[in-house]
């Protein structure tokens, strides 16, 4: 059993009893909310009589179905705006901060949370969302729930829990040139299995993770659920301190950063902290990684051959044949030259500033292909104001990339951002199940926002490496 | 649904419906956009509709088509399954749809606390005696099986074979405590204590004690 990590210190400090379950009640210090979950757990709450019992430590933006062109009211989508006016109701009834749209703060829940410093150190931290595990970057425990817990958050400010297992994953060395966190990440997933996390919470660590910014911690704590961690999270440490500094939260008031500075330091995992199993892997052998399948577990680097089915562990030799025949893809080939027709930047992985400079770099002077529809899909309008400030919006315009608002948008297909029939998407997203960018037959390649604009400039998967030797040359 | 003590589930006896497959997804278990809605009713009809339904609408070859587990309340499933978004959507379309209880050889654990908290055990098995259940199914559809959560096997023809239900799921289950809500309220002034020892909380962000 793990002792002294960030994971118990955060645990132990937010413990209120144990149920007669067994179950830990835990008080949750943040929860976030959004317009798809939450309006059956507020439906639930009157038929019971209930109120929010912490309305001041909620927070809800719209996300999912936002729809990212045109965002006047009411929504094309009659569904959508009923959704919305649903959120819009419970919110003013509850008393709840709600970044909208006419805001300038709404975005993707894990975008907003870090960017206005809502997400601290030490916190727990909710939403009924399983990416909420990309909180964890600073050092926070936090995790997804389902509409039910949702619910007692609501009514109670607390969730009934297990304790979990610890697991360290030290990512030793420096990455290379072209190689960035969601390589890092796609990498552990393939490596420990998208079930390998389940019953644990990642502490990601080593070299190749500190010297990450934020964002890049972000992604790969966003990824942990693609492992089967709902939670995984990073040390909190200068990084994160310099980032929170900045923030809404701390910016006008640095005698409250400096008292919970101290609360943060002392969260810490400690030098001689126990972890349940610790696993070694090293950064500087990570190529950009590709997925060739239908779950993120699914990566390979590159410049290597697909799997021959047979070739994998018994339980994983029918989902890699399922997954081979729908993606149309064969052992021993690689995804190099994989023709692709949609191009996606965006999702709570990969949608914050340094994701579009980096992919707006690559894209820059080059035009998409005729046969790509590129889009980008900032995470919040914080950042795409940001990225427009920086003049990025025309480096992508010009390149032939629609400009569009902030939102989930194409990585799950809830507005009318899709693939349609069996198209072919390179995705900086998360997720590359079947029907999961809203067309079933639908192909998801996940990979960096780098490999993405790489992508979408030569119309197939493409090693953004090589990419960068020709323009040099 | 009151804000009392939930039902026990000590058992869950009836007959079964196997999907096969490893990483079987919450997308798949109901795609994203049918959860364009503000409560759960009627989303029975779309658990598994892709797999279930071709562009046309006309129906594909998958068990929960198949006449004859149309009554089925029992369903059993491979390793990982339910894994990816934290959707209750997805135990919600399955319960409505008619499952009370999802045996398997494991459960990506948001999923499972999803059941739990609809009261659907989710109780995991070995891969052979999973495959063995799927199989004795696809043969003896209108056979009876119990499911035992309190005594954690599962009987079915002339078998019984152990499995594990998790501690906490079996005792919730057992002594009718899923239902977590009225439970942790009674503790309001505790988590209020706990609220207030944390530095990072205001004090104006923690309620004023109240009569409830």
């Amino acid at each position: 059993m793990s002792n002294g990590t960030l994971y118990d210190n955060v645990w132990d400090k937010h413990a209120v009893t144990e149920l007669p379950t067994g179950q830990t009640q835990l008080f949750i210090g943040l929860h976030l909310i959004h317009e798809v979950t939450s309006p059956q757990a507020f439906g639930m709450l009157r038929e019971r009589g209930l109120e929010v019992a912490y309305p001041k430590r909620t927070h809800a933006t719209v996300d999912h179905i936002v729809p990212t062109a045109d965002q006047s009211r009411p929504y094309g989508d009659s569904a959508a705006e009923e959704m919305m006016s649903e959120l819009e109701q419970n919110v003013r009834d509850s008393g709840i901060v709600f970044d909208d749209p006419t805001t300038g703060n709404q975005g993707i829940v894990h975008v907003i949370g870090p960017e206005q410093g809502i997400t601290q150190p030490g916190m727990t931290i909710v939403c009924g969302d399983s990416h909420t595990s990309t909180h964890g970057a600073f050092g926070a425990l936090a995790f997804g729930i389902g509409t039910s817990q949702i619910r007692d958050v609501l009514a109670t400010g607390t969730v009934a829990m297990e304790k979990q297992k610890v697991r360290k994953i030290e990512v030793t060395g420096e990455l290379s040139a072209g190689v960035t966190a969601k390589d890092i990440i796609l990498t552990i997933i393939r490596k420990l299995g998208t079930d390998g996390g389940v019953g644990h919470v990642y502490e990601y660590a080593g070299s190749a993770i500190e010297s990450l910014g934020m964002e890049g911690r972000m992604s790969i704590c966003n990824m942990s659920i693609e492992g089967g961690a709902r939670a995984g999270y990073v040390n909190p440490d200068e990084t994160t301190y310099e980032w929170l500094k900045n923030t809404d939260a701390f910016k006008d008031n640095p005698e409250r950063f400096e008292t919970l500075k101290t609360y943060w330091e002392s969260i810490r995992s400690d030098e001689d902290a126990e972890y349940d199993d610790v696993v070694t892997i090293d950064g500087s052998a990570i190529e950009p990684v590709v997925t060739w399948g239908t779950t993120p577990g699914q990566g390979i680097g590159i410049s290597e051959p697909i799997p021959e089915p047979e070739s994998l562990s018994p339980e994983k030799q029918e989902t890699a044949r399922r997954a081979q025949k729908h993606m149309r893809v064969k052992p021993g080939e690689t995804m190099e030259g994989y023709n692709i027709d949609v191009a996606f930047l965006g999702s709570c992985t990969n949608a914050r500033l340094p994701d579009l400079r980096a992919a707006a770099e690559i894209i820059k002077g080059r035009e998409v292909d005729p046969s790509v529809r590129a889009m980008v899909v900032p995470g919040s309008q914080r950042v795409k104001a940001a990225a427009e400030a920086e003049g990025l919006d025309e480096i992508f315009r010009e390149a032939g990339f629609d400009w569009r608002g902030a939102g989930c948008s194409m990585c799950l297909g809830m507005n009318e951002d899709q693939l349609e029939g069996d198209e072919a998407c390179a995705s900086s997203s998360n997720r590359n199940f079947v029907g999961r960018q809203g067309s079933k037959d639908g192909r998801t390649i996940l990979m960096s926002p780098l490999m993405v604009a790489a992508a979408a400039v030569t119309g197939e998967v493409t090693d953004v490496r090589e990419l960068e030797e020709v323009v040099s040359a | 649904m009151s804000d009392g003590p939930a039902d026990i589930v000590e058992y869950v006896s009836g007959t079964g419906i196997p999907v096969r497959g490893n990483d079987i997804d919450t997308d798949q278990i109901i795609p994203a956009r049918f959860m364009k809605v503000v409560t759960f009713d009627g989303l029975g009809e779309f658990a598994f509709f892709d797999q279930r339904f071709d562009d046309e609408d006309n129906q594909k070859e998958h068990p929960f088509n198949e006449p004859q587990f149309q009554n089925a309340n029992i369903l059993v499933v491979n390793n990982n399954f339910g894994c990816g978004s934290s959707r209750e959507h997805a135990p919600q379309a399955l319960m409505r749809w008619g499952i009370d209880a999802v045996v398997g050889e494991s459960f990506a654990e948001i999923f499972a606390g999803n059941c739990l908290a609809l009261g659907i055990p989710t109780v995991t098995v070995s891969q052979e005696d999973a495959e063995a259940l799927q199989a004795f199914v696809d043969e003896n559809p209108d056979a009876e099986i119990d499911v035992d959560v309190a005594a954690e096997t599962v009987t079915y023809g002339d078998k019984t074979v152990d499995v594990t239900v998790d501690d906490a799921q079996r005792k919730a289950l057992v002594e009718g405590v899923w239902d977590t809500t009225a439970l942790m309220k009674a503790n309001a002034n505790a988590v209020r204590e706990k609220a207030k020892s944390l530095p990072y909380i205001q004090d104006h962000e923690v309620p004023a004690v109240k009569d409830d």
